[in-house]
């Protein structure tokens, strides 16, 4: 799938290049696209239990006419805003107004819309008091189910559980450059090469680019960027991801939630790569393989 | 190969009980306390310290002893890991790092999962065997999980997980990190069918396990001094830069803090199991 109709990506670039332009800091974070390509951005503060977290916002704005909902994590553009936002590395209790956007979502009947861009969840003392692990499963287990169409769109950096926890998807896609990882690259460097300067071999191991991710089937659409990267130019990369939003959001609005919700479980089901030896069976077929991260788009 | 596969597929006997062969004057220094302790006494207490109380790492074949005696039946354990990014670190090829554990420990992967019975009630389960590359979360730690959720939805019965792990399978990438979500979404089926999941987390747990289905369980039960988190403490440790006391990120931590429902020794897990199957199924007991 191909939703802006351009046929070739920079395929030159390496892992680490597009890591950097995932981290610029001039990339439009989730605040640009709730401003720009959405009428009416109405933001929605706090979670009702502990406090508001600045990291994760959350809102509700009209796009093309229907109300949505929107997530989505929030990186700062100077070393001010980006200690106030905590670089995008949300609390339990971003992830916990995630939840309550979610909900808010499913009882109005607006389509999700989540923007990714975050290193990770905070990995500190507070976030564990307060349950990291749990705010970011219950928000899994939540959006597993949720009977509203979600899109999601990696707009930067996709950090692992801290990404996924408002990445449950019926379609997700990414900005050309940016980058979808279980650990970042500087984290896997210092676990499996023991040296965190590895960091670019890793990023190129775990295959965390766009094209890679969209290869192994477990991202539905790359959605490009200017030539020079999304931070060259903020207007256009803004048009390329309303134009995939309406594109997408055109694509779940026919489905009923039973469809929805039914595709949505088929997809996930689908993501994994292994063999199933066959001693169970009749024939004497030694194994057999299974697709990689095989879903309807593989 | 395939006498290999063979080898796993087989009932186990669920009753708990020591070797034979250990001669009865075998002992050990128990690592927490320093004190002797015969091999037979601990391996009587379900490998719990007789004079301390800590509960020593069990395998997940030791873990049976939950079950009925030769109640567990054991499935899918034909599935196999694959290297689907052909990942190498440090000259070692994740492929090459899957058959050498598997040869050194007998095992296809790091979960073990099957239906068993517990004091002739029913249920569905999976362990997860910290000995497997740190019983971290790849495809196939997903799939079986995902499939004793939906056996369990299927069956009409309560599912168990056992959960330790180090986090996600790196060497697998972003596939690793959806297993969390494949879990999740095979978790609706069970709810959907009023079917309690019961995640008993043992030492150590934390990332993607505890931060998927181990932690969104209807009940969570931990054991005694176990260390559950999100972040490691290492990793916490050079955030903040500080260091953080003993009982941080342990069973009794997380009880304090509201994130699970109980603390149980290991001795009186399956009581405590059985009473909890029995409340969950009413109607199936007289
Ligand atoms: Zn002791």
């Amino acid at each position: 799938m191909n939703l802006t109709g351009h046929e070739t990506y920079s395929r030159e670039l390496t892992a680490w290049d597009r890591v950097l332009r995932a981290r610029h800091p001039e990339r439009p974070r989730t605040l640009d696209y709730a401003r720009a390509i959405m009428d009416d951005f109405v933001e929605l503060h706090g979670d009702r239990r502990f406090g508001d977290d600045p990291a994760l916002i959350a809102g509700i704005a009209a796009f093309e006419g229907q109300t949505v909902a929107i997530v989505g994590h929030q990186k700062g553009r100077d070393t001010r805003e980006n200690v106030r936002r905590n670089f995008g590395m949300p609390h339990p209790e971003g992830y916990r107004k995630a939840q309550r956007i979610f909900q808010h979502a499913a009882k109005f009947g607006f389509p999700l819309i989540c923007f990714i861009d975050t290193p990770g969840a905070n990995p500190n003392k507070d976030s564990e008091e307060r349950g990291q692990a749990n705010a970011i499963a219950e928000n899994i287990l939540i959006m597993a189910d949720l009977p509203v169409p979600i899109i999601a769109v990696v707009i930067g950096e996709g950090g692992s559980g801290g990404a996924l926890a408002i990445g449950v998807a019926d379609r997700l896609l990414m900005l050309e450059n940016s980058i979808y990882s279980v650990a970042s690259p500087e984290a896997a460097a210092s676990i499996l090469w023991r040296d965190a300067s590895k960091a670019s071999e890793a990023a190129r191991a775990m295959r965390i680019t766009a094209p890679e991710l969209h290869q192994m089937g477990i991202v539905d659409g790359i959605i490009s960027e200017p030539d020079e990267g999304a931070h060259t130019d903020n207007i256009a990369t803004l048009a390329h991801v309303r134009v995939a939003l309406r594109a997408a959001l055109n694509e779940l609005r026919g489905l009923s939630t039973a469809a929805l919700l039914q595709q949505r479980y088929a997809k996930y089901r689908a993501i994994g790569s292994y063999q199933e030896a066959a001693v169970h069976q009749l024939e004497p077929v030694a194994a057999h393989q299974n697709g990689h991260a095989a879903n309807t788009n593989a | 190969m395939q006498d290999f596969f063979r080898l796993t597929r087989k009932t186990f006997s669920a009753e708990f009980r020591s070797d034979p062969q250990i001669p009865d004057n075998m002992w050990i220094k128990c690592p927490a306390c320093s004190e002797i302790v015969y091999v037979r006494e601990l391996e009587d207490n379900h490998k719990v310290c007789p004079k301390c109380g800590y509960h020593h790492r069990i395998s997940s074949q030791e873990w049976l002893f939950l079950f009925d005696p030769a109640s567990f039946e054991e499935h899918d354990s034909d599935l196999l890991p694959n290297d689907p990014l052909n990942f190498v670190s440090l000259d070692v090829s994740y492929g090459e790092k899957l058959k050498q554990t598997q040869e050194k420990l007998g095992m296809n992967e790091a979960v073990l999962s099957g239906v068993g019975t517990i004091e002739g009630l029913p249920l569905a389960l999976a362990i997860c065997d910290f000995g497997f590359m740190g019983a971290s979360m790849g495809s196939v730690y997903g799939e079986k999980m995902a499939r004793a959720a939906e056996r369990a939805a299927e069956h009409g019965m309560p599912l168990l997980t056992i959960n330790r792990s180090g986090g996600a399978r790196m060497q697998e990438g972003l596939i690793s990190l959806m297993q969390m979500a494949k879990i999740s979404v095979a978790l609706t089926r069970l709810a959907a069918v009023h079917q309690p999941h019961i995640s008993l987390l043992i030492d150590p747990c934390y990332g993607g396990v505890t931060a998927s289905y181990a932690s969104v369980a209807d009940v969570i039960i931990a054991e005694p001094g176990a260390s559950i988190g999100f972040a490691g403490k290492r990793v916490i440790e050079q955030t903040i830069r500080e260091k953080l006391p003993p009982e941080f990120q342990t069973a009794e931590f997380m009880l304090e803090h509201g994130m699970i429902d109980m603390v149980i020794p290991r001795g009186e897990l399956r009581g405590t199991l059985s009473r909890m199957l029995r409340l969950y199924a009413p109607s199936r007991v007289a």
